[in-house]
């Protein structure tokens, strides 16, 4: 009797009539604690074994300083690049219907397939001095290549789909009759687009710029062929963690990847509470 | 602001959705667009409000030809089926929309906005939501915003598509008496379309009725459900029964009887009546005689079917429930208003 109660007081109140929720839930959550949890929580558990004075010491390192500030800069700037001609390319793939639209649709996804590093070589083969677009800005003393702005590009590169998948099905939702609406109460096209398709279009280009950006701080293999890795210019973050380990730091190493882990986790927090609060007051579904 | 329709065709990939469609709206008339869904009603009211633009024909804004005029300088208010409210204002932003995006120079101040805003909230008696968004109201709630929207540019002509479409039967009665009301009270030019005859015949100063492209016949409810002016209306205004007649010596003829009702004309035609409209005989030389072969409970009368001419032809009609000939298998009746139509050909 009383380990009948004390069982009925354990059960989660079932949320839905659907059975099972008990089993997904469970199996939900062994899952993401295999895959993520575990190996995250390893990683701060390995960072906590130095003492923390050792830890402000790696953190306040001028080299460590100059790594996370290229990493979180340069993704900062590609997403917010590729949030702008992102929705650009998906306006022109959603609004009008032209040859090759297919196949300029599918081209979009060509970042997520290319393995990283021939992206890498082929974009600082481009950018160089000597390379095909690199040469027309040389003779300006503006170098791409080797510098944060190569690494900028690499990443508008690689952040390019997520914002286009992220924006284009909720684009193609939108009613006709709103922007008819704007239209008959004498809003010109320039005021439709501004007031009032991009404000309903801004949950879904938040998170297409916060998955661009996310995957933009913890990209390596694009980046470290055109970034040059000179250390305090364009030595990105987890550039530093592998060279750390490679001088058997892991230490150093972990510091680092738990620092990246904490901004990371802060700022999608951040732009997930905007979106929540967006929500709660527009009724997004 | 009168509204002149001339000669209007409009075709979308080569398939005519307005056949050289002609109709005059006087100022401050509330007119009904009606007809089944594809009759080409909703295109119509685009090709006004400028969201189309015809193929061929014009159309007039108080004489002045607007054909070519966009839809931001016709100054016209209209209201979408589904609201179309900017989801992401509130409901005054939503109301304010049209004074705010005016150019500098004809944009009122912005407590001049406020206070029409108010002014409109207080029409549609919604005042106190004006912070909500539109997720936060109802379906009935949501329609007046958006009529209140369309109002706030003081328009020219208030053109609603389907309005009431989306709404549940009760709200859809009351919001019909409230736009009614509110029509009298502002005397602006209304055109509404609405596949409801109901709504139409109850809401409307003027009924068009159109099919397949084409006006069908334009008039006042009592107009289009007494003297229908063409099988169609009859079909689709009101209930009817029809029947195969021929017209020979002034007389309306069932295959070799005369059934006792006065026509001119000559040849083959079909006899429209309502199901309701007619007076039940005892015996007659001279009148519609049938064989009752189905009978069905309706709310307030029974409606039987009935063979005429020896199961030629079959009609319905409806008789009091507690009336005798319900229970008859044979009746004798004569419909107390008919039309009749001539074939063609």
């Amino acid at each position: 009797m009383t380990s009948a109660t004390a069982f009925k007081r354990w059960r989660v109140k079932e949320p839905s009539i659907i059975p099972g929720f008990g089993l997904t839930l469970g199996f939900s959550l062994a899952y993401l604690s295999l895959i993520i949890l575990i190996p995250l929580a390893g990683l701060v558990w390995r960072a906590s074994s130095l003492s923390g004075a050792e830890l402000l010491a790696i953190l306040t390192d001028a080299r460590t300083l100059a790594a996370l500030k290229v990493s979180f800069g340069t993704a900062l700037i590609a997403a917010a690049v590729n949030a702008v001609f992102g929705v650009l390319i998906c306006w022109v793939l959603v609004r009008y219907d032209f040859p090759g639209r297919r196949l300029i649709d599918a081209m979009v996804d060509l970042p997520f397939a290319l393995p990283t590093a021939v992206a890498g070589i082929s974009l600082s083969a481009l950018y160089a001095p000597q390379g095909w677009i690199g040469a027309w800005f040389a003779p300006f003393g503006i170098r791409i290549a080797y510098t944060p702005i190569g690494i900028t590009i690499a990443l508008i590169f690689i952040g390019l789909p997520f914002v286009v998948r992220t924006v284009q099905p909720v684009m193609e939702e939108i009613d006709r009759d709103v922007e008819e609406a704007a239209a008959t109460l004498g809003a010109n096209r320039f005021q439709t687009v501004f007031k009032v398709l991009l404000p309903g279009l801004a949950p879904a280009i938040l998170t297409g710029f916060a998955l661009a950006f996310a995957r933009g701080v913890g990209e390596y293999g694009s980046v470290v062929f055109i970034a040059g890795n000179i250390p305090y210019v364009s030595e990105i973050a987890p550039l530093l963690i592998v060279i750390r380990l490679e001088e058997f730091n892991y230490a150093g190493a972990t510091a680092i990847a738990t620092i990246m882990l904490a901004i990371s986790f802060a700022m999608l927090l951040v732009i997930n509470l905007i979106q929540a609060w967006s929500r709660a007051r527009y009724g997004h579904d | 602001m009168d509204v002149s329709v001339s000669h209007v065709t409009k075709e979308f990939a080569r398939f005519p959705a307005l056949n050289d469609v002609s109709l005059d709206i006087h100022s401050g008339e509330l007119i009904a667009l009606l007809g089944p869904s594809g009759s080409g009603k909703t295109t119509l009211l685009r090709l006004i409000a400028g969201l189309d633009q015809p193929t061929d024909g014009q159309i007039l804004f108080g004489g002045e030809d607007a054909s070519h005029k966009s839809v931001q300088e016709r100054n016209i208010g209209f209201v979408f089926q589904h609201y179309a409210l900017f989801r992401h204002m509130t409901v005054a932003e939503n109301i304010g929309f049209g004074l705010k995006v005016r150019p500098a120079a004809a944009r009122p101040p912005k407590t001049e906005i406020r206070r029409r805003v108010g002014e409109l909230l207080e029409m549609i008696q919604l005042s106190g939501l004006e912070k909500r968004y539109p997720n936060q109201l109802s379906g009935g709630q949501r329609q007046r915003v958006a009529l209140a929207r369309a109002m706030a540019i003081e328009p020219r002509v208030l053109l609603l598509d389907e309005p009431f479409g989306a709404l549940d039967a009760k709200v859809r009665k009351e919001l019909r008496k409230w736009l009614r009301d509110f029509h009298d009270r502002t005397g602006h030019t209304t055109v509404f379309v609405t596949h409801d005859q109901e709504e139409a015949l109850e809401l409307a100063d003027r009924v068009v009725v159109m099919s397949q492209g084409r006006i069908e016949q334009v008039g006042s409810a009592d107009d289009v459900y007494d003297r229908p002016s063409s099988p169609f209306v009859h079909r689709f205004i009101g209930e009817a029964s029809e029947v195969a007649v021929r017209m020979e010596d002034g007389e309306v003829w069932i295959d070799d009887r005369t059934v006792g009702l006065k026509a001119d004309g000559n040849g083959p035609a079909r006899l429209f009546f309502r199901p309701h409209d007619l007076e039940l005989l005892t015996g007659c030389g001279g009148c519609f005689e049938g064989v009752v072969v189905g009978s069905r409970r309706l709310a307030g009368a029974r409606r039987l079917e009935v063979e005429l001419g020896g199961g030629r032809h079959r009609v319905e009609i409806d008789v009091p429930v507690d009336h005798p000939a319900a229970m008859k298998s044979g009746l004798n009746f004569r419909p107390r208003h008919w039309r009749v139509f001539p074939v063609a050909g």
